[in-house]
C-alpha cells in the first residue's frame, strides 16, 4: 500500500513508533489538563450527590457549559442522558459510573464515527487549511507536512499567506524541518496565484500532497472571505475534484463564536473537516460538539503540543474514552 | 439555532413591556434569558451566575415598580450592572515617572501579542511618543521578522537578535537598548506560551523581575470562551498583571471574555484591536463593551466616529441653511461626502442600536452604490442646477442622466426625494430640538 492510502484510515493507527493502547495513554495524558476539569468534576459530582436529582443535573449542565458545549447542545445531551437513564434505570439504583457512561456515548454520538482526511483517486491531493487569525493554520500545515512527509509522501506547501507580515518566512521554515518546497510569491500577492503556482507545480512534479496556508482572516469581513472563495475556484480548476480537504483550524480555547467561524467558512469554501487546535492547554474545545451537531463537521485533526508530532488523527470514541479515561486510584 | 442575542432579549423585553407592574415570576423569565444570552455571549458561566443574582435582587422590587417601563427597567439594571463589572471607566497606560516606560505583552500563543505590539506602538507614535519595539519572541519560527516587517511599516524601530536566543535577555538588553536610543516608551513582544506550561510561565517570571516593566499587558482573544478565566487568572497570579488587551474585536463575537477577564482578575481592560489595519486599536470603553455583549450596538461609538470625522465649519455652515430652509444639492452631495467618510456603510449599520432586531440585520446591505449613483448625478449638475435645481427641465434630466450614467427616472427620483426633504425641513422652522433631530436623521439618507 502506498503512503497516501496508508493515511487514509486515522492516523494514529499507524504511527510508526505508537501501539493503539500505548497511544491511547499517550493521548490522554497530554489531555491530562481538559480531562482533570471533566472527569474529575463530574467524579466529583456524583461522589457528593449520589441522588440524580433536579441540581444533580444542574451541575451536570454546568460542567458542560463550562467546557464551551453551548447552552442548545448541553441541553439536547442532557435531556438524551435523562431519557437513557430512566430506560435503563427500570427498577435499579443507577451508580455514577453509569451515569458518567450514558454521558460519553451521548457525546460520542453526537460526534459520530472517525472521518479520514480526503485524498484524490489520481493525481495530487489539495488541502486548503482556513481559518480565523491565530488559530495555528500555519503550524497545523507544518505539522501536517511533516506526517505525510514521514510515510514517504510528496508534498509541496503553497504560501497562500500573503498578507500577515512574514507568514511566508514562518512557512519556509516549516518547509525546510520537514522537507518539502515552499511554493511562494512576494508579500501583499494575489493569494489565488500562490495557489495556481502551487498546483501547476504539484501537477509538473507529480507531488502527493499540496497544502496551502492561507491567510487567516475574520469570518465576518465578506471581502477577504471573496478572496477565499476565489483561490478555491482556482484550486478547483487546476486539480479535478480538488480541494480534497478544507480543514478549518479551530483555536480549542475558542467560545460559541466558533460556531459562527464555521458557520461562515462553511458557506464560503465547503469546510470538510475541522483541525481542533491547542488541545494541551485546559480548554476542552466543547465548541466541537455544537458544530458538529448542527454543521455536521467532523473534526479530522488534534493538536496536542508544540512539537512537529503533536498532530493526531481523530477519533471520537478514542477522544471521549481519553477525556473520560479514568486512572486508577 | 445561533440567535441574535439582541432579538433575543428584545423578544424577552417586549413581554415585559406588556405589564405594568413585575412580579418575581417575569423577572426570573427575563433573567433566564439573559443568562442564556451570556453563556452564549461566552461569558463564564460562574460570573453569569453571581451577575444574574445580582440583577435579580435589584430588579425584584420597588425600583421596577416605580419605573416607567418595566422592560427598561430592567435593561436599565443589566446595563448598569454589567457596565460597573466592566469597571465603570475607560483606565489608560500608566506612565513610568521617569522614561522610559516599559510594557511586557503576555499570552496564549495566537492570541495576536505582535499584531498588537506594532499597533500599539504607532498608536504611541502618533502620540507623539518615541517607542521601541523588541522581539523577545525567539521561539515562534519568523517572529521576530513579523516584528520588525512591522516596525518597519510604521516607522518605530526594532530591537531584535537571534532565534533561539534567551529571551530573558533579550528583553533586558532590549529595554538597555531603549534608553539608549532615548525612547520614552519599551514595548516587549513575548512568546506566545500556555498558562499551564510551568517552565514557560517561570521565563515569563524572571523576565520581570530583569526588566521591571511598568505595565504587563496579557493580550486575550476576544473570541475565547470559558477558559479565558483559567487564562487570565493563571497569568495574573504568577506576573500581576496591570490589564488587558482584547483583540479581534471586528469579528462578531460577542466579547464575554472582557467581562470574565475582569470579574477574576479585577484588572482593566486597557485597549481593544479592531481591525486588521494597523490603527486599528482603540481605548476601551467599559460602557460600550456592555452594549456590545447585550447587543445594543455601539451607538456610543459611532456617535464620538461621526463627531470626529464630520467637518465642524461645515456642520455650522449646514445648520444655518437648515435654519433658513436654504438647503441646495450642493450642501446634499457636502453631506454625500462627509458620511464617505465615516466608513463603510454597513459597519455604521452595525452599530445602530434596534438593527439587531430587524431579522438578518447583521448581513444587512446597505445600498453605497445607490450613494455613489446619487454622488455621480449631482456631479454631472451645473452649479446653478445644484443652487436652483427648479430650473432642471426635461431636456436638462437628460442630459444629467447621460453625464451619470444612470435613467432619467433615477434623476427624478433624485430630484423627488430632495424636494421631499426640503419640505420637511421648512416645516421645521427655526426649531432647536427639532432641527437636531433632523441633523441625526440626515447624517444617513437612504438608510431604509
Amino acid at each position: 500500500m502506498n503512503a497516501a492510502d496508508r493515511l487514509e484510515k486515522p492516523i494514529q493507527h499507524h504511527d510508526p513508533d505508537g501501539h493503539p493502547k500505548g497511544l491511547l495513554a499517550g493521548l490522554s495524558e497530554r489531555l491530562a489538563r481538559t480531562r482533570q476539569s471533566i472527569v474529575g468534576q463530574v467524579q466529583s459530582l456524583i461522589g457528593r450527590r449520589p441522588v440524580l436529582d433536579a441540581e444533580f443535573f444542574d451541575e451536570l449542565e454546568a460542567i458542560l457549559l463550562q467546557a464551551d458545549v453551548g447552552v442548545n447542545t448541553t441541553m439536547r445531551l442532557l435531556s438524551g442522558l435523562s431519557r437513557s437513564l430512566k430506560e435503563g434505570g427500570q427498577g435499579k439504583a443507577l451508580s455514577g459510573e453509569d451515569v458518567l457512561k450514558r454521558l460519553k456515548e451521548q457525546i460520542v454520538a453526537v460526534l459520530g464515527p472517525p472521518e479520514p482526511l480526503g485524498k484524490a483517486v489520481e493525481g495530487p491531493t489539495v488541502i486548503m487549511v482556513v481559518g480565523v487569525n491565530g488559530t495555528g493554520k500555519t503550524t497545523t500545515v507544518g505539522k501536517l507536512c511533516h506526517r505525510f512527509r514521514k510515510y514517504g509522501a510528496e508534498v509541496i506547501l503553497g504560501a497562500t499567506d500573503t498578507f500577515r507580515a512574514a507568514a511566508i518566512d514562518q512557512l519556509e521554515i516549516w518547509g525546510k524541518r520537514a522537507g518539502a518546497r515552499v511554493i511562494r510569491h512576494e508579500e501583499g500577492a494575489d493569494p489565488a496565484a500562490v495557489a495556481y503556482d502551487a498546483c501547476q507545480a504539484a501537477k509538473a512534479r507529480g507531488v502527493d500532497y499540496v497544502i496551502l496556508d492561507t491567510a487567516g482572516r475574520l469570518h465576518t469581513h465578506v471581502n477577504l472571505m471573496r478572496e477565499l472563495e476565489k483561490v478555491k475556484r482556482v484550486v478547483e480548476r487546476e486539480v479535478p475534484g480538488a480541494p480534497h480537504e478544507v480543514l478549518l483550524a479551530l483555536d480549542a480555547t475558542s467560545g460559541q463564536n466558533g460556531l459562527s467561524q464555521a458557520t461562515t467558512f462553511k458557506e464560503a469554501v465547503e469546510v470538510t473537516g475541522i483541525a481542533l487546535t491547542k488541545l494541551d492547554g485546559t480548554a476542552k474545545g466543547g465548541i466541537i460538539l455544537a458544530i458538529r451537531d448542527s454543521l455536521g463537521i467532523p473534526v479530522k485533526l488534534i493538536g496536542i503540543g508544540e512539537g512537529i508530532e503533536d498532530l493526531r488523527g481523530f477519533d471520537p470514541k478514542e477522544f471521549v474514552d481519553a477525556i473520560f479515561h479514568t486512572q486508577d486510584t | 439555532m445561533f440567535e441574535n442575542l439582541t432579538a433575543r432579549l428584545q423578544e424577552t423585553f417586549r413581554k415585559l413591556r406588556g405589564k405594568g407592574k413585575l412580579s418575581e415570576a417575569d423577572v426570573d423569565e427575563a433573567l433566564r434569558e439573559i443568562r442564556i444570552a451570556l453563556l452564549e455571549a461566552d461569558v463564564n458561566f460562574k460570573v453569569v451566575r453571581d451577575f444574574v443574582a445580582k440583577v435579580r435582587e435589584r430588579a425584584v422590587g420597588s425600583e421596577v415598580a416605580a419605573s416607567l417601563t418595566p422592560g427598561q427597567q430592567v435593561i436599565k439594571i443589566v446595563n448598569s450592572e454589567l457596565t460597573q463589572l466592566m469597571g465603570g471607566r475607560e483606565s489608560k497606560i500608566q506612565y513610568a515617572p521617569k522614561p522610559p516606560t516599559v510594557i511586557m505583552m503576555v499570552g496564549l500563543q495566537g492570541s495576536g501579542k505582535t499584531t498588537t505590539a506594532a499597533k500599539l506602538g504607532y498608536l504611541l507614535k502618533k502620540q507623539g511618543r518615541k517607542p521601541l519595539l523588541v522581539a523577545a519572541d525567539t521561539w515562534r519560527p519568523a517572529a521576530i521578522k513579523q516584528l520588525q516587517v512591522l516596525g518597519e511599516k510604521i516607522g518605530v524601530e526594532v530591537f531584535s537578535t537571534h532565534e533561539g536566543d534567551d529571551a530573558v535577555r533579550v528583553a533586558s538588553a532590549g529595554v538597555a537598548r531603549g534608553k539608549f536610543l532615548g525612547c520614552d516608551m519599551v514595548l516587549v513582544d513575548t512568546q506566545g506560551r500556555l498558562h499551564v506550561d510551568d517552565e514557560l510561565m517561570a521565563e515569563l517570571g524572571g523576565m520581570q523581575k530583569a526588566i521591571l516593566p511598568h505595565e504587563v499587558l496579557l493580550v486575550v482573544d476576544a473570541m475565547t470562551g470559558q477558559d479565558a478565566v483559567n487564562v487570565a487568572s493563571a497569568f495574573d497570579e504568577r506576573l500581576e498583571l496591570s490589564g488587558v488587551i482584547l483583540t479581534k474585536l471586528d469579528g462578531d463575537a460577542r466579547g464575554g471574555a472582557a467581562l470574565s477577564t475582569r470579574a477574576v482578575t479585577g484588572k482593566p481592560i486597557k485597549f481593544i484591536g479592531v481591525g486588521e489595519r494597523i490603527d486599528a486599536l482603540e481605548p476601551f470603553h467599559p460602557d460600550r463593551m456592555a452594549s456590545r455583549i447585550l447587543g445594543m450596538g455601539d451607538i456610543l461609538s459611532l456617535i464620538e466616529k461621526a463627531e470626529a470625522t464630520y467637518d465642524q465649519t461645515k456642520a455650522v455652515q449646514l445648520t444655518e441653511k437648515l435654519k433658513t430652509a436654504d438647503f441646495t444639492l450642493e450642501d446634499f452631495q457636502d453631506q454625500l461626502e462627509q458620511m464617505q467618510k465615516i466608513g463603510p456603510l454597513d459597519e455604521i449599520v452595525r452599530m445602530i442600536p434596534g438593527m439587531s432586531r430587524i431579522k438578518g440585520a447583521g448581513d444587512m446591505k446597505v445600498d453605497d452604490h445607490r450613494l455613489r449613483q446619487v454622488g455621480a448625478i449631482i456631479g454631472s449638475m451645473t452649479p446653478e442646477e445644484r443652487r436652483n435645481p427648479e430650473v432642471i427641465d426635461g431636456s436638462r434630466r437628460r442630459r444629467i442622466a447621460r453625464g451619470s450614467g444612470v435613467k432619467v427616472q433615477d434623476v427624478n427620483v433624485l430630484l423627488r426625494q430632495f424636494n421631499q426633504v426640503k419640505g420637511f425641513l421648512k416645516q421645521l422652522g427655526g426649531g432647536g430640538k427639532a432641527q437636531r433631530r433632523a441633523m441625526r436623521k440626515g447624517i444617513i439618507p437612504f438608510m431604509q
